[in-house]
């Protein structure tokens, strides 16, 4: 169980035109575990998971080299499509960005374009996604109500949710609180202890304690390398690497 | 980079330093009022003890605060949570020197000593020296000393041993009336000897506090390491 | 002291300025409705012209103009909506695309006479349309283009990117993002685009003058390819022609009073579904 690993990068460079903005990044993703990037801004730790969903390649002037495996399977490769690697690999954004929309068409939107028109079965999901998401009891009496109308923390748990509909396997975290107050913020990472139960997680996060509360592996990006990885309490209790250790001290300058 | 945090973390830090002053003060007047049963100097360690007991109080509450409101993180919160552990492991060593003096003053009411002291010299001298050293570890973050720290456990173990073995066989088997007066020397003994095992257990923690490696409890690994 | 007085008269030219501006306004509404709402009734709105445009109404004149606007919007709103998603969904930012913008904006600065000129030479002659509804319109559709396609575009870019990425990320296809996601967003602006040209399109004079307008016709136009009467241009004839000058300006007038309220409300119904998207978005 410890070892089942989900996702993998080997090799990865990438480049925005000519910056270099990753360097040569290995990192192995595990099953079932909360893997968190964390480093200073600009160091490439968004960039870097953004290419374990291939979104990356929707950015004009890029290039990427290495490989990336979701279980055990490079997924850049041409006979693989990306639209089929993102419903598996979901994606939750820095800012929350639901449809502007009702809250069911936010969340039933993954199933229709993914093909599925059973209305019972929506319904069904829909439903179980919400709950998921814990904003079921919030939200139940006003699916129909726009999306845009929700607080910033319940607007991301219906993000969260509209992942979770398409059922993915892994759930890509791009900093999820970095707009939200301490009590959404604590509600999303409770949510993401809870998910992992079920899906291999990644977050990208500025927030150092967020790192340390709900990771169970953290690596430390530095100018687009992987300076550090490993288990999350040795991250932050003893790191091997100076630079590890002054970033997380706050000792950086 | 400088931080303010830094400041705080060198107040903890010189705070310790005092308190570890104050218990090697301590444990120099305790034995020392063995020596000649000096009730004065006894009696200055146990009303002393107070001074070290609100410092223990002073430190916890420091680190608390810099654990609530600095997050520490790495070489820090291994400072901090160890800076927490020393001053437990100090006070209890005060506490031990005041026992000394305590059983100081029971032999002064009895004197004179039983017979003359080889081993407890050697003892303190021992307890004195580990004290001495672990502070000093702590200080430079000196790994070596506080490894030389940790064997010289094994030596206070023997001593200790000694003094209980020559009390028991040569006085106390031999002749009962010795009791009252061979029982206070042995348990000094065992006095220093618990001041050497908390020397030992501050000496661990500032392996940890440097190299986060959890000597505790594996003696073996100590050695291999060194 | 001297800041202030120097600020109090940069504000008091200003607001002569706005005065200025308020007063015209006030003075062309004014002017207009004096003038025009004697002609105003409910046989002005519902009856045709009589005793040669100098009595009866102007129904078929403001259904003209109805035809001949919802005709160009016919043409000009799914041809401009198409280019303006290529333009902005599709291609990349590349030296192409960038002149194909720029020459869409100098298009929307072309004197309209010209669009005229050129409906007459392509549409009436060329393909054969003859004076007619379709050569009318389609003379004003091409007129609106450039309005439609810049308009649709700035909709278009103002559909945050993150949406379009979180369609993406739920296994969405490009196509199917533009469609379910970025056009819907985008629509009450893609509208406020669309309605603001409908005005625009229904006051033109000079693009129908030599493509659809009639001086005169009697009823309502039977099919596409006949010619009709338009507010705009009946303004203009009246004015310049036939024998019962005073009769005909106070109908002229009453026609100018049809076409002010008509684009006045159509631009309100723009501001109107303006302020509903900013609602629905904030």
């Amino acid at each position: 169980m410890d070892n089942k690993i989900k996702m993998q990068a080997r090799k990865v460079d990438f480049f925005y035109g000519k910056t270099q903005a990753l360097k040569d990044v290995n990192i192995d993703i595990h099953t079932n575990k909360v893997t968190a990037m964390i480093g200073p801004s600009g160091c490439g730790k968004s960039t870097f998971i953004r290419l374990f969903n291939r979104m990356n390649e929707l950015l004009p002037h890029t290039s990427f080299s290495g490989e990336i495996f979701l279980d055990g399977m490079e997924i850049n490769r041409s006979s693989v499509d990306a639209v089929d690697i993102r419903r598996r690999v979901g994606m939750v954004f820095q800012k929350p960005n639901p449809f502007p929309k009702s809250i069911f068409e936010n969340i039933s939107y993954g199933l229709r374009v993914n093909g599925i028109k059973d209305r019972g079965f929506i319904e069904q999901r829909v439903e179980d996604s919400l709950r998921k998401a814990v904003i079921w009891d919030e939200v139940k009496d006003r699916l129909n109500d726009s999306a845009l109308r929700l607080s910033g923390g319940q607007q991301q748990r219906l993000c969260i949710a509209r992942c979770l509909a398409v059922e993915n396997e892994v759930i890509l975290f791009d900093e999820p609180c970095a707009s939200l107050d301490p009590i959404s913020t604590a509600k999303i990472e409770e949510l993401i202890l809870e998910l992992k139960k079920d899906y291999s997680i990644v977050i990208v996060t500025h927030n150092m304690q967020q790192a340390a509360r709900v990771s169970d592996y953290t690596g430390f990006f530095l100018l687009g390398e992987l300076i550090e990885f490993g288990k999350t309490q040795d991250i932050f209790t003893a790191p091997r690497d100076k630079k590890t250790e002054d970033y997380i001290t706050g000792r950086f300058g | 980079m400088e931080r303010h945090f830094d400041t705080e973390l060198a107040d903890l830090k010189s705070d310790i330093l005092q308190m570890g002053d104050l218990v090697e003060e301590s444990i120099i007047d305790s034995v020392g009022a063995l020596k000649d049963l000096n009730k004065g100097r006894a009696e200055r360690v146990i009303v002393e003890d107070k001074t070290i007991d609100e410092y223990e109080l002073k430190i916890d509450e420091e680190c608390l605060d810099l654990l609530a409101l600095r997050q520490p993180m790495a070489v820090d919160l291994r400072f901090i949570t160890m800076a927490m552990k020393i001053s437990t492991d100090l006070e209890r060593m005060a506490d031990l020197a005041v026992d000394i003096s305590q059983r100081v003053l029971e032999l002064a009411d009895k004197a004179p000593l039983l017979k003359p002291l080889v081993d407890i010299p050697k003892l303190t001298l021992l307890a004195q020296r580990m004290t001495r050293d672990v502070i000093k570890s702590f200080i430079s973050k000196d790994v070596e000393l506080a490894k030389e720290v940790i064997f010289c456990d094994k030596e206070a173990d023997r001593l200790r041993d000694c003094v209980q073995e020559e009390l028991l066989n040569d006085y106390i088997s031999k002749d009962k009336e010795t009791i009252s007066r061979a029982i206070p020397l042995i348990l000094v003994a065992r006095h220093l000897e618990r001041i050497c095992d908390h020397a030992t257990n501050i000496a661990e923690d500032v392996i940890y506090m440097v190299e986060a490696l959890v000597v505790k409890h594996h003696i073996e690994k100590l050695d291999q390491e060194g | 002291m001297k800041k202030h007085i120097v600020q109090n008269l940069g504000f008091l030219f200003i607001f002569l300025c706005l005065l200025t501006t308020l007063f015209f306004l006030g003075t062309i509404i004014y002017f207009v409705f004096t003038r025009g709402a004697q002609a105003i009734s409910w046989d002005f709105l519902t009856k045709a012209p009589r005793n040669a445009m100098t009595e009866g109404g102007v129904a078929p004149v403001i259904v003209g103009t109805l035809y001949l606007t919802l005709g160009s919007m016919l043409f000009a709103v799914p041809l401009g909506l198409a280019c303006a998603i290529y333009i902005c969904e599709y291609s990349p930012k590349s030296l192409v695309v960038n002149i194909i913008r720029i020459s869409i904006n100098n298009l929307a600065g072309v004197p309209s006479v010209v669009f005229g000129l050129f409906g007459l030479a392509v549409f009436v002659n060329f393909l054969g349309f003859g004076v007619s509804i379709v050569s009318g319109s389609l003379s004003l559709g091409i007129l609106a283009l450039p309005l439609i396609i810049s308009s649709s575009q700035e909709a278009l870019v103002a559909v945050p990117h993150s949406i379009r990425e979180a369609s993406l990320s739920l296994g969405a296809s490009k196509w199917e993002t533009i469609k379910r996601i970025v056009l819907p967003t985008a629509l009450p602006g893609i509208l406020t685009g669309v309605i603001l040209s409908v005005g625009r399109v229904a006051g033109e004079t000079a693009p129908i003058l030599f493509t659809a307008a009639a001086f005169y016709k009697r009823g309502y136009p039977r099919s596409i390819f006949s010619e009709v009467m338009a507010l705009p241009y009946h303004i203009y004839a009246l004015m310049t022609e036939g024998a019962h000058p005073d009769k005909q300006r106070v109908i002229a007038y009453g026609c100018s009073l049809v076409l002010l309220f008509l684009v006045l409300f159509i631009s309100g119904f723009a501001i109107f579904l303006r302020q509903r998207q900013r609602s629905l978005h904030g």
